[in-house]
């Protein structure tokens, strides 16, 4: 259980730099979203189920499609949309 | 000793000013030829005779060397502040107490009685449901009544925007609302997994009290499901049951509800009058007394509150 914890913390770092250095923000948007994703899956792990529903329905649900709405937005979605412009 | 300090200042000031002496005996070039293209025409007649000033001087280096020196010192800035704050961060990690530690500030007599007393005072058997809407319901009331505040102005901000603007009917983002809603593929899985997002949201809300959840998750999850409906159908589907209308009278009813009902409970609480609400007996659905109701009257709130930011930003109308 201890190596688990342990990949899933080294992911999150891995995913938090990630998300600050990738050059396309909808990989970047994607990225946090599975950093959600992680960190509710550390939060059964650290006996708080309910931060873990939280963190997965409000970090990992709407944060992410607010955002994928902003980058529609902005115009940002993906490669097809720069090519277009 | 006066006058060559003067003269020496006359000169800096001319040179700063960019009015240098000018040789009287220069002969002033003729006139270009007229058919020369415009943007190699010299600036004006004296150009050549013009000593750029100070200011001139400072923007032609900058035009040339700005972007270059603001991208470094954007850089050095930029990797000198992240080294700062982590610095910080990390020397307030060390300070902290180890985790888990029986000894540890946080486990004091307060978390003692929620745990020992939580269940049969407050009648719930999900202790932290008990804690935020039973210890801290009036701070989970200043919550809710905040996402409320802030839904009310970006309604009124954009709303306002939107019925001042002429409705052209062509604007791209319908456009792409027409083109989702032909999406086989999005229907299908919609169709599929709409139902059980609802009742999943629905079980999170009502079984609050008893199991992991309550009204904030369960309100994100019953809001995922009408963002995907709207996704799938179209707004004009979602709007049928969901409309301006109804957010505004379902949100200003569950913060009525709330408040009246905790104020109860307050006002009886804090004068150590028996309250009339039952707490029922702890593992039922109808238990804990007020915390079943308050957590669908917060999970209405918050389901409201973010589907109605998605369509705010997505169609600039609930």
């Amino acid at each position: 259980m201890i190596i688990i914890e342990w990949l899933l913390l080294v992911f999150l770092i891995v995913c938090a730099v990630a998300v600050s250095i990738s050059k396309n923000l909808l990989n970047s948007v994607i990225i946090f979203m599975s950093y959600s994703l992680v960190m509710a899956v550390i939060w059964v792990l650290l006996r708080s189920p309910d931060l873990a529903i939280t963190e997965a329905a409000v970090g990992a649900g709407v944060t992410s499609v607010l955002f994928f709405l902003a980058l529609r937005k902005i115009g940002r979605m993906g490669h097809k949309d720069e090519g277009e412009k | 000793m006066n006058e060559e300090l003067r003269a020496i200042w006359q000169t800096f000031f001319n040179w700063v000013m960019g009015i240098g002496p000018r040789p009287e005996n220069e002969v002033i070039p003729p006139e270009p030829p007229p058919d020369l293209p415009f943007t190699q025409k010299p600036r004006d007649k004296y150009s050549r005779f013009h000593e750029a000033t100070l200011k001139e001087r400072y923007n032609q280096w900058l035009e040339i060397h700005g972007l270059h020196l603001f991208s470094v010192l954007y850089a050095g800035l930029s990797v000198l502040t992240c080294v700062v704050i982590v610095s910080l961060l990390l020397a307030t990690v060390a300070e902290l107490p180890p985790f888990g530690h029986e000894r540890n500030p946080a486990n004091n007599e307060v978390i003692r009685r929620y745990v020992e007393h939580g269940g049969h005072e407050t009648g719930a058997q999900n202790i932290v449901a008990g804690l935020i809407l039973d210890y801290r319901a009036f701070d989970t009331f200043g919550e809710s009544a905040v996402l409320f505040t802030a839904a009310v102005s970006v309604l009124m901000l954009l709303g306002a925007s939107r019925s001042n603007k002429p409705d052209d009917g062509e604007s791209p983002l319908r456009h792409h609302h027409a083109f989702s809603k032909n999406d086989t593929i999005l229907r299908g899985v919609a169709t599929l997994s709409i139902p059980a997002i609802l009742m999943m949201g629905c079980v999170v809300v009502i079984n609050g009290h008893l199991s992991p959840g309550g009204g904030f998750s369960g309100g994100a999850i019953l809001s995922t499901a009408l963002i995907l409906a709207a996704n799938a159908y179209g707004f004009g589907r979602v709007h049928d049951f969901f409309s301006e209308r109804t957010f505004i009278v379902s949100s200003s009813t569950a913060l009525m509800i709330y408040a009246l009902s905790k104020g109860y409970s307050f006002f009886t609480g804090a004068n150590h009058i028996h309250s009339i609400i039952p707490k029922g007996t702890i593992g039922d659905i109808l238990s804990g007394g007020l915390i079943l109701p308050l957590n669908i009257c917060v999970g209405l709130i918050v389901a409201g509150t973010l589907y109605g930011f998605y369509a705010l930003f997505s169609e600039g109308d609930i």
